[in-house]
């Protein structure tokens, strides 16, 4: 093994603000390191997922300043001044009979099966949440055109598209 | 026909569709996956792979990557050379390359691992290092690979002389030509089931966490099999002091396996290597384009299938001879008997007298492939021979492939099935499961709107696949990997105040076991399911078993955690008798709780006897509420499906349409319908792709031309139909609960239902078959080539 001992990191760094889920965040990047990384790496907030870091699976969906975007697309030094909501920051917050409150997306996707291995589940709910408020969940061939980013390798789409317009139905979630 | 609910909703045992109890921490991202750990002093790793398919590495230069700021270590098939950890078994008890000395066998093999502080310097460090090649010719196309004058790729193997590794038979071959020489009606064709790759959304990887301290290693991984694997590890490292006592492998949530993460791959002994030598946690994850080009892939068998049969519509006989293309090693994970996997299924659902199959595997310039694909071991690839063959011997004789069946199927009286290739069929009812599903359809009507289409020009076809499964590997007295056999195992601790844990040598990968053992639990025992925690994927509290894949989970510990249930329910009946002061003969049981026969007040609860058993059990009686099992199957479970899928065709394009797909299944005893449901729909999305859109391309020198996601064509919401699912349920007589395993059926019996859908369009311009992915460019070209346009 021909080893070294490692010259220290000079890359430049940059100092950000980043503000995710209502909260501030003040760092140091690398002027290249992508939002994904930075939200999982460096602010622990690991529900976003990689599944390909090219957007190309959507597992990495956030909404940034209320739009969805694939954050391995997303230079992070890029982002400073804009509302970032991932994963983690869609619920109402609180809690009900001692559970976290969910967002009514998340309810009905366990009342419709709309996971499996929940590896794409976090970005297939946050482009859900985006579909139903720009109002593109008129009818299910219109949620599987809008929800096309979001690769489900599990193949829950069936469960996906159904929670999605159970929500736009404004279906009670029992 | 439902699943009849013996519990009630509170305890929720078998035939509810119980919530799924891993959901909640999946919806709010909190999710355990092995990305998503992060260790002190975690070090990273990458790794440099080949751009040639067939290479001689002249020198590695490691000087430039060594230099980037970050970068900690290069290391080279050379450095672990010196450890004999350069070269590790397959499952299959070939050999594969950990990292190479000399040659490169497959484009994007891993050539040397860099190990860095980020995630960023390992992959600034890869791009550093530089590699010289010595670029020779491969042997990409199968059918060349036995040629005199192809290079032996092998010659790592003592006296090897060409590039064939094995030879299988099995059938009667002389009755079979015999049938054949003398059948008034034989059909042929030759067809390409392509290689394919499971794509989970989440790639491989590890996190290596070598204690020097302790010499101990923690070994977190996405495994589908952490036992297995914890005893591969112990038999590829144990040399150098990481014996299996020293080995914890834990796998933790995964994000879809599909058996894709069965194999042990270079990167994990790579990882574990570094970790070893630098005495820090490495993490290596897989990029998207490395998993697409270098693991996890499938099928990839060339299959000249023939039937006999007689002008009416019997089949008499069938003949496959299959070249296995597996790449430049047998990393196959089948069971050790099994080189062909489960091939010999492929007589089907049909009772007729004779058959015949033959294969030849050989290697080529490519990487390992045989994972067997959401598939138990190669079914997929039997049922696609045969139902492609039934509905080709249909066509000859111009018979209804429905009717076709009718005549030919298993008569329900029948079973359990002697096939002749040595199965046992435990249990089918194929026309009730064929008839339901053309109810669905309506297949008359559908039969009459065609012929009104064929009328005017219009291409619309009807396909129908009715397929048997073998799942569930399996019996000790055939199956084992590696030698160790197939059983798997549950155990399960009943708390005094009746709250539960069981822990099981499976593990889920999306298929809900948190929930369904629970209810497997709640059904034998009473309590409610929602109280039963369930644990997997973690070697040193897991009891031994071989893992998640061939849907045997169900089969084995499914069955396993009903019969240590059992035993925990004689145990609670023994306590009852005790505090009831009867005899256990005067006891009866409803779930949840022991009765006396013909004076039901006097009864005592399952929660009630649990807490008995630590604070007044009877004298003599071992105290607690513990039972484990090992289940070793006495038969596999033989699910069936009657799928029949309608398509519309664009002439003028290609452009294929599914209008309808009606699935039928028949696995048994329904655990969580609503599971099974989830299950199938993801099988049937899994089955659509091999069938439209997925099939990995090489070109002549082995350079793979679709390993990303933007042209491997995995399906979205948009591809995939609204699938109409049903059941029959003819329980498997053999299994503790009656059930038979779903989560690959689908997969199986959909490829054949869509090829014989879009064939039957296309028939009446003389097209008798086309290879799957049947994209509208094939079509398009098949129309032109026959002047239909
Ligand atoms: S990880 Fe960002 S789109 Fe796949
Ligand atoms: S739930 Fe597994 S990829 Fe969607």
């Amino acid at each position: 093994m021909a080893a070294t001992t490692p010259a220290a990191d000079t890359a430049q760094k940059q100092a950000i603000t980043l503000k995710v889920n209502r909260k501030t965040y003040k760092l140091d990047v690398e002027p290249r390191e992508t939002l994904l990384d930075v939200l999982r790496e460096r602010l622990d907030l690991t529900g976003s997922k990689k599944g390909c870091d090219h957007g190309q699976c959507g597992a990495c969906t956030v909404h940034v300043d209320g739009r969805t975007a694939n954050a391995c697309l997303l230079l992070a030094v890029m982002q400073q001044g804009r509302e970032i909501t991932t994963i983690e920051g869609i619920a109402p917050g609180g809690k009900t009979n001692g559970q976290e409150r969910l967002h009514p997306l998340q309810a009905a996707f366990i009342k419709h099966d709309g996971l499996q291995c929940g590896y794409c589940t976090p970005g297939q709910i946050m482009s859900g949440v985006a579909v139903l408020r720009d109002g593109h969940a008129d009818s299910p061939a219109e949620i599987r055109e809008w929800m096309s980013g979001n690769i489900c390798r599990c193949g829950a789409y069936a469960g996906i598209v159904a929670a999605i317009e159970s929500v736009k139905k404004g279906d009670t979630i029992g | 026909m439902t699943q009849v609910c013996k519990t009630s909703k509170a305890i929720g045992g078998m035939g509810h569709s119980m919530k799924r109890k891993e959901d909640g921490r999946f919806l709010q991202g909190k999710g355990n996956y092995v990305d998503d750990i992060k260790l002190d002093g975690m070090l990273y790793m990458d790794i440099v792979r080949s751009p040639y398919a067939y290479a001689k590495i002249k020198k590695i230069d490691s000087e430039a990557a060594l230099k980037v700021p970050g970068v900690l270590a290069v290391i080279t098939g050379r450095d672990l050379e010196q450890y004999n950890l350069h070269w590790m078994p397959t499952l299959m008890s070939d050999t594969q390359m950990v990292l190479p000395t000399d040659t490169v066998m497959y484009q994007a093999q891993e050539v040397a691992a860099i190990i860095a502080t980020s995630r960023y310097a390992a992959r600034d460090g890869r791009e550093a290092v530089r590699v010289e090649y010595e670029v020779m010719k491969p042997v990409i196309d199968p059918f060349k690979a036995l040629d005199p004058s192809a290079p032996v790729l092998r010659t790592d193997k003592p006296g090897k002389t060409d590039n064939h590794i094995w030879h299988w038979e099995v059938g009667d071959k002389a009755r079979t030509e015999a049938v054949f020489a003398s059948a008034d009606v034989v059909v042929k064709e030759q067809m390409h089931i392509p290689r394919i790759h499971v794509a989970s959304i989440e790639t491989c990887g590890c996190v290596a966490d070598y204690s020097k301290v302790n010499n101990h290693l923690t070994m977190y991984m996405t495994t589908q099999a952490p036992h297995a694997i914890r005893t591969v590890i112990a038999l590829v490292a144990g040399h150098v002091g990481l014996t299996e006592e020293k080995v914890r492998v834990i796998s933790p949530d995964i994000g879809g396996g599909f058996g894709g993460k069965v194999p042990v791959y270079p990167g994990y002994v790579i990882a574990i290597a570094a970790s070893f030598l630098i005495g820090k946690p490495v993490k290596w994850i897989e990029d998207r384009s490395e998993n697409l080009q270098a693991d996890s892939f499938a099928r990839d068998y060339h299959i000249t299938a023939e039937m006999a049969g007689t002008k009416d519509g019997k089949i008499l006989a069938t003949r496959f001879k299959v070249l296995a293309d597996h790449g430049y090693t047998d990393a196959s994970a089948n069971p050790s008997k099994f080189p062909t996997g489960m091939f010999s299924i492929a007589t089907g659902s049909y009772d007729y007298g004779t058959t015949f199959m033959e294969a030849d595997a050989i290697y080529t310039n490519k990487p390992p492939g045989g994972v067997a694909y959401r598939c138990s071991f190669r079914v997929t690839e039997a049922v696609h021979a045969i139902e492609r063959m039934t509905d080709r011997y249909a066509l000859e004789i111009g018979k209804d492939p429905a009717q076709l069946r009718f005549d030919n199927f298993i008569p329900k009286e029948a079973f359990p099935w002697h096939s002749p290739t040595g199965w046992i069929y435990d249990s089918g009812d194929y026309e009730a499961g064929l008839r339901k599903a053309m109810d669905a359809i309506d297949y008359e009507g559908l039969r009459k709107e065609q012929t009104e289409k064929r009328a005017k020009g219009e291409l619309m076809g009807i396909g129908i696949s009715t397929f048997t499964e073998v799942v569930g590997a399996g019996p000790s007295k055939d199956f084992d990997i590696l030698g160790i056999k197939m059983f798997d195992s549950a155990e399960i601790r009943v708390h005094p105040t009746g709250k539960a844990i069981a822990r099981f040598g499976t593990k889920s990968q999306g298929q809900g076991h948190e929930t369904t053992y629970a209810q497997i639990i709640a059904e034998e025992l009473g309590i409610p399911a929602e109280n039963i925690q369930i644990e997997e994927g973690d070697t040193d509290t897991a009891p031994y078993g071989l893992g998640t894949y061939a849907s045997r989970s169900t089969p084995t510990a499914g069955a396993a955690a009903a019969v240590a249930a059992r035993k925990l329910r004689d145990k609670a009946r023994k306590i009852a008798a005790y505090l009831l002061e009867v005899s256990e003969d005067d006891l009866e049981w409803e779930p949840g709780k022991f009765f006396v026969k013909g004076a039901p007040e006097k009864s005592k609860t399952i929660q009630e006897l649990v807490f008995a058993a630590y604070t007044n059990h009877p004298q003599g009686m071992e105290a607690g509420f513990e039972a484990t099992h090992y289940y070793d199957p006495p038969n596999l479970t033989f699910p069936s499906g009657a799928y029949i899928c309608v398509v519309d065709i664009d002439k003028e394009t290609g452009e294929i349409k599914v209008r309808r797909f009606v699935a039928i299944d028949d696995c048994g005893n329904i655990i969580n319908p609503m599971i099974v449901q989830g299950q199938v729909h993801g099988g049937l999305t899994q089955g659509i792709a091999p069938a439209m859109y997925e099939s990995l391309i090489y070109d002549d020198d082995g350079n793979i031309l679709n390993g990303t996601l933007m042209d491997y064509l995995v399906p979205t919401a948009v591809e995939s139909p609204n699938w109409e699912t049903g059941h029959t349920i003819t329980p498997s007589p053999h299994h503790p609960i009656g059930a038979k395993g779903v989560g690959e059926s689908p997969t199986v019996g959909a490829p054949p239902a869509i090829a014989n859908a879009i064939v039957d369009a296309l028939s009446p311009y003389g097209i008798t078959h086309l290879d799957i992915p049947i994209t509208p460019f094939k079509v398009w070209k098949a129309l032109k080539e026959k002047g239909a346009i």
